[in-house]
């Protein structure tokens, strides 16, 4: 459980929280016009007339678009409207070129859902998925270029953003921040958002309010600007405390929207309820509502990958994985395909666990590098873990022959055959060295037979030694307990 | 040598095909005219050089055998159609100096066909008004005179004030209009031209300035009914840019002219007996339905019950929509903008010089309708009751094949007569406004003069997608009208 109270001077408050993700669509074009939606080109160099909203242009709609949110509804087992209608939300802003934002209102194209966080003390939660729709993104406004001047470069507007509006179900920052990074994997998983909330393809704006248990919800304020999962957690904690103040304080939260700063950490107003917009949502005259057939929601749905949860379930079932694995191992899509690669060449899936999270991942971490820019691809490292399985080399020996892997690049075999590593199972060979041991060292054998047993891994120490590491464990155990019985 | 700005634009066709004359020729006379004409202040723009650099080319297809269906006619286009490289105002003072990087779907065709600009007309701002009398660039004279008081000076009806003037007055043989309540109707009537205005989703919007978006339709306007439909021809068609326009196949429009009206129904809506109507107007369409009956067609009288909301229907839902299609002149990008303190400000300043009052006054009520507390009781009983207009005309058009009205309740109007009270404004488009709800084809043909020797237009409504009939019933009009009557003013004389 991480439904965390938070102890004031009245007693203990919960929080409420609600969050609208924006997640940019992963397209090759925007949402009404053919421009293009590739990040960090020179600004206002993918402004199309549509996009700049120049007189008499018209928007029409970008299908693959559509089958993107599909497809995302789809993955976030909500439900997908068959009909839905695009709308005008009119307001002024010089980022903001027809005036209008196209977006969905009444009838948004993604319905309720529901999905399944995991939090971090190994739980799962069920949060409610409101609604998801389709929208423009506006152009970015640049304030600190010129003393007196704002600049407005148009090249992200007209985007194809999702608005994913969860229930007021999370209590936490925690569930939050777990909510958040689940729909981050779901739409990763469908190739709906590249998920980079650096780049700003995704942002979430908090909804949050407290209350006391059991009672009715609080007035709420809005956060925006809030662009990372780091910053998302802060704004929740600073956000809980200012409201609980204000009401054991004796005062009233305000309705209103209130901006994240994350230098001074700290939210602070924007505008109040009473001098929030009136959009004048209207269905857009330009374009035709939206309709679709289940042909085409079955062809898309024929199209899912397997999502997060499923195999998450799956390699529990599947390779007998406990759940903190398994979610480690589902979090990208390509490092559970690395792992059962490796599991297929290696055949142990607990052995091939291990080796993936503890030292693949760890090695990469500390070379700051990503799966897919690996010296060591799966492949190789299932050989390698498969060496350990068929007993060619210990446990110990193949972190060496990893690392030399890692350097190199080389296959484990050859590593194990040009540094000569291949475990000793030769039982005669064994034994001679075990016949060594003990006449070079007959004060410790007289204190292990006269039953000091602890001295029995001092023993296998020296075999392993004298045998440069590649006895064979299991062997040199049986062996030794014999020979000083 | 004739006198080539009399000439049909199926005439003219003939003429350059028989090189009876040169589509040089041609557009130096239209060139003439409309220099003459220039107190009608009917061109915002004039484009002369464009006109015979495009007549040049079209003769060269003419000497060699490849002319286009239109090529070598002078038209002029309604400065709401965005021209590459040439000004495009809507005639307003917040695009003035507004020159497009981009071609309008219609107008493009238009020049594809081998039509020749003369230059861009002028029209109520942004297309809102009956009169012509809203442009920033200064009203339209009509040509005609009321033979009563000829020293007064008549309204070309609007918003293509500029669109019928030129036409009447023979300054270009065809010109492009739009139409979101009667802008092509009712201007048509006014100056004794043809003017129709096709199904909503006939012609691409795309390009054109917009005004009210579920409406706004181009149309044509010439001296005969054919030429409409050989204007029609090459206007129509779908457009991938435009997502309301439609993918139905588009006829040849002239194949539909000829024939009597032996089978058809002619339906008579009652509800279009208005109080206060003009009994010259009364007897026109009288007049009408007895051409019609001569000419084989049954005359039924239909109900269009739903017809007295259609006016405030229309006052909601394109004044909603121009509220926000108008958010775009900001001043921030293009057009005029007028500096300020700060943003706010900014937008304000530019917003209330760049626009005039009627325009203000619409975004002011489209923006009220749209609020919230007053949407639902505006704007979305709006759209329930144009739902029922609509379904009033499909009933009807179960009974009859095409409907027969006047167009407009009056006569032109003298300038200035009705600008200070806006409602009676309106009122011209009583006439017009159901169809346009409806998104189906009307067209409005002279049908005689008034005791003030003022044209009378009768309006044909359709079926939507059935101009063809439409084009029938008033060619048949036009048969038995016979109005040859020519405006006082005329581009080829002096203008008055």
């Amino acid at each position: 459980m991480t439904h965390a109270l938070i102890k004031g001077e009245t007693g203990e408050w919960e929080m409420v929280i609600g969050l609208e993700v924006h997640a940019q669509v992963i397209a090759n074009s925007k949402l009404f016009s053919g421009a293009s939606i590739e990040f960090g080109a020179a600004p206002n160099t993918h402004v199309s007339l549509v996009d700049a909203a120049m007189p008499g242009m018209l928007p029409v709609l970008n299908q693959h678009v559509v089958e993107q949110g599909i497809k995302t509804g789809l993955g976030l087992k909500a439900q997908v409207n068959k009909y839905s209608v695009f709308a005008r939300k009119n307001y002024f802003y010089p980022d903001l070129p027809q005036g209008y934002q196209i977006s969905q209102s009444d009838h948004p194209i993604v319905g309720e859902g529901i999905i399944e966080v995991d939090l971090p003390d190994g739980s799962t939660k069920e949060i409610g998925i409101t609604r998801m729709h389709l929208e423009q993104d506006a152009g970015k406004s640049v304030h600190d270029m010129h003393p007196s001047k704002s600049y407005v470069d148009l090249n992200r507007s007209g985007s194809a953003l999702m608005e994913i509006v969860s229930e007021p179900d999370i209590r936490s920052a925690d569930e939050a921040a777990a909510y958040v990074n689940k729909i981050r994997m779901i739409l990763r998983y469908l190739g709906t958002c590249d998920g980079n909330m650096d780049e700003g393809s995704m942002r979430a704006d908090v909804n949050i309010s407290v209350r006391k248990p059991g009672d009715e919800y609080g007035t709420r304020a809005e956060i925006k600007n809030v662009n990372s999962i780091k910053a998302m957690t802060q704004a929740i904690g600073f956000e809980v405390n200012r409201q609980i103040d204000i009401i054991e304080d004796g005062g009233e939260v305000d309705q209103e929207t209130r901006l994240w700063d994350p230098v001074k950490l700290e939210t602070r107003a924007l505008r109040s309820k009473e001098d929030a917009h009136d959009y004048r949502y209207f269905p857009d005259p330009d374009l035709l509502p939206l309709e679709l057939t289940d042909e085409l929601i079955e062809r898309i749905k024929a199209t899912l990958p397997e999502l997060p949860d499923e195999k998450k379930h799956r390699f529990m079932n599947e390779f007998s994985l406990n759940a903190y694995d398994a979610s480690v191992l589902i979090a990208e899509q390509n490092r559970a395909a690395f792992y059962e690669t490796v599991v297929k060449t290696a055949g142990d899936a607990k052995l091939s666990a291990n080796w993936v999270i503890n030292e693949l991942l760890g090695a990469l971490n500390k070379a700051g590098k990503d799966l897919d820019d690996s010296p060591v691809i799966a492949e190789q490292l299932g050989q390698l873990v498969a060496r350990i399985v068929d007993n060619t080399i210990s446990g110990k020996i193949a972190k060496d022959v990893f690392a030399d892997m890692m350097e190199s690049g080389k296959d484990a075999d050859l590593i194990i055959d040009e540094k000569g590593l291949k475990q000793v199972t030769d039982t005669g060979a064994i034994e001679a060295i075990i016949d060594e041991v003990i006449v070079n060292n007959p004060d410790n054998v007289a204190a292990y037979r006269g039953g000091k047993d602890k001295l029995f891994g001092f023993f296998v120490g020296q075999v392993m030694k004298a045998s440069q590491g590649k006895a064979n464990p299991t062997i040199v155990n049986e062996l030794l307990k014999n020979k000083l019985s | 040598m004739t006198d080539l700005t009399n000439l049909t634009i199926a005439s003219a066709l003939n003429g350059l095909k028989n090189k009876e004359f040169s589509a040089t020729e041609l557009t130096n006379a239209h060139i003439t005219a409309m220099e003459n004409a220039r107190d009608l202040n009917a061109f915002i723009v004039e484009t002369p050089e464009i006109a015979l650099k495009q007549a040049e080319v079209a003769d060269v297809r003419y000497a060699n055998g490849t002319a286009l269906p239109l090529d070598g006619v002078p038209i002029g286009m309604k400065d709401l159609f965005c021209t590459k490289d040439t000004q495009t105002t809507a005639a307003s003072h917040i695009l003035e100096g507004f020159v497009p990087q981009y071609e309008s779907t219609v107008s493009g065709k238009l020049w594809d066909a081998g039509c020749t600009m003369l230059g861009k007309l002028n029209l109520d701002e942004f297309a809102m008004g009956s009169a012509n009398t809203t442009s920033h660039f200064g009203n339209v004279i009509n040509p005609w005179k009321d033979q009563t008081n000829p020293n007064i000076d008549l309204v070309p009806g609007g918003s293509s004030g500029g669109s019928s003037a030129a036409v009447a007055a023979r300054l270009c043989l065809g010109a492009t209009g739009t139409d979101t309540g009667g802008s092509i109707r009712q201007p048509a009537a006014f100056t004794g031209t043809c003017g129709i205005k096709p199904t909503y989703g006939r012609c691409s919007r795309w390009g054109i300035v917009a005004f009210a978006s579920s409406l706004d339709q181009a149309g044509a306007f010439a001296r005969t009914v054919e030429d409409c439909a050989l204007m029609l021809n090459t206007m129509c068609g779908h457009d991938a840019k435009d997502s309301t326009s439609s993918k139905q196949e588009v006829p040849d429009f002239t194949k539909a002219l000829e024939g009597d009206l032996k089978g058809k129904k002619i339906g008579i809506p009652k509800e279009y007996r208005v109080d206060g109507m003009p009994e010259e107007i009364e007897k026109m369409w009288q007049q009408g339905m007895d051409w019609l009956k001569d000419q084989g067609a049954e005359i039924v009288d239909v109900s269009l019950p739903h017809t007295k909301y259609a006016l405030p229907t229309y006052y909601i839902i394109a004044p909603a929509e121009c509220s926000s299609n108008l958010a775009r002149y900001d001043g921030i990008r293009y057009g005029q903008r007028v500096e300020g303190e700060d943003l706010t400000d900014l937008y304000e300043l530019t917003r209330a010089q760049g626009f005039g009052e009627e325009v203000q006054r619409r975004i002011m009520i489209g923006t009220y309708v749209l609020s919230a507390g007053y949407y639902d009781a505006y704007y979305i009983k709006a759209q329930k009751v144009r739902r029922l207009i609509t379904q009033d005309f499909e009933n009807a058009f179960e009974q009859v094949d095409a409907l027969l009205t006047p167009t407009a309740p009056s006569s032109a109007f003298a300038i200035g007569e009705n600008d200070d009270d806006p409602i009676k404004m309106y009122l011209n488009d009583v006439f017009t406004v159901p169809t346009s709800l409806a998104g189906l084809p009307g067209m409005s043909v002279p049908a005689g003069l008034d005791s003030k020797g003022l044209p009378l237009g009768l309006q044909v409504i359709g079926k939507a997608w059935d101009e063809e009939t439409v084009l029938n019933v008033a060619r048949n009009i036009e048969r038995a009208a016979n109005f040859t009557a020519k405006p006082q003013i005329l581009g080829v004389s002096k203008a008055a």
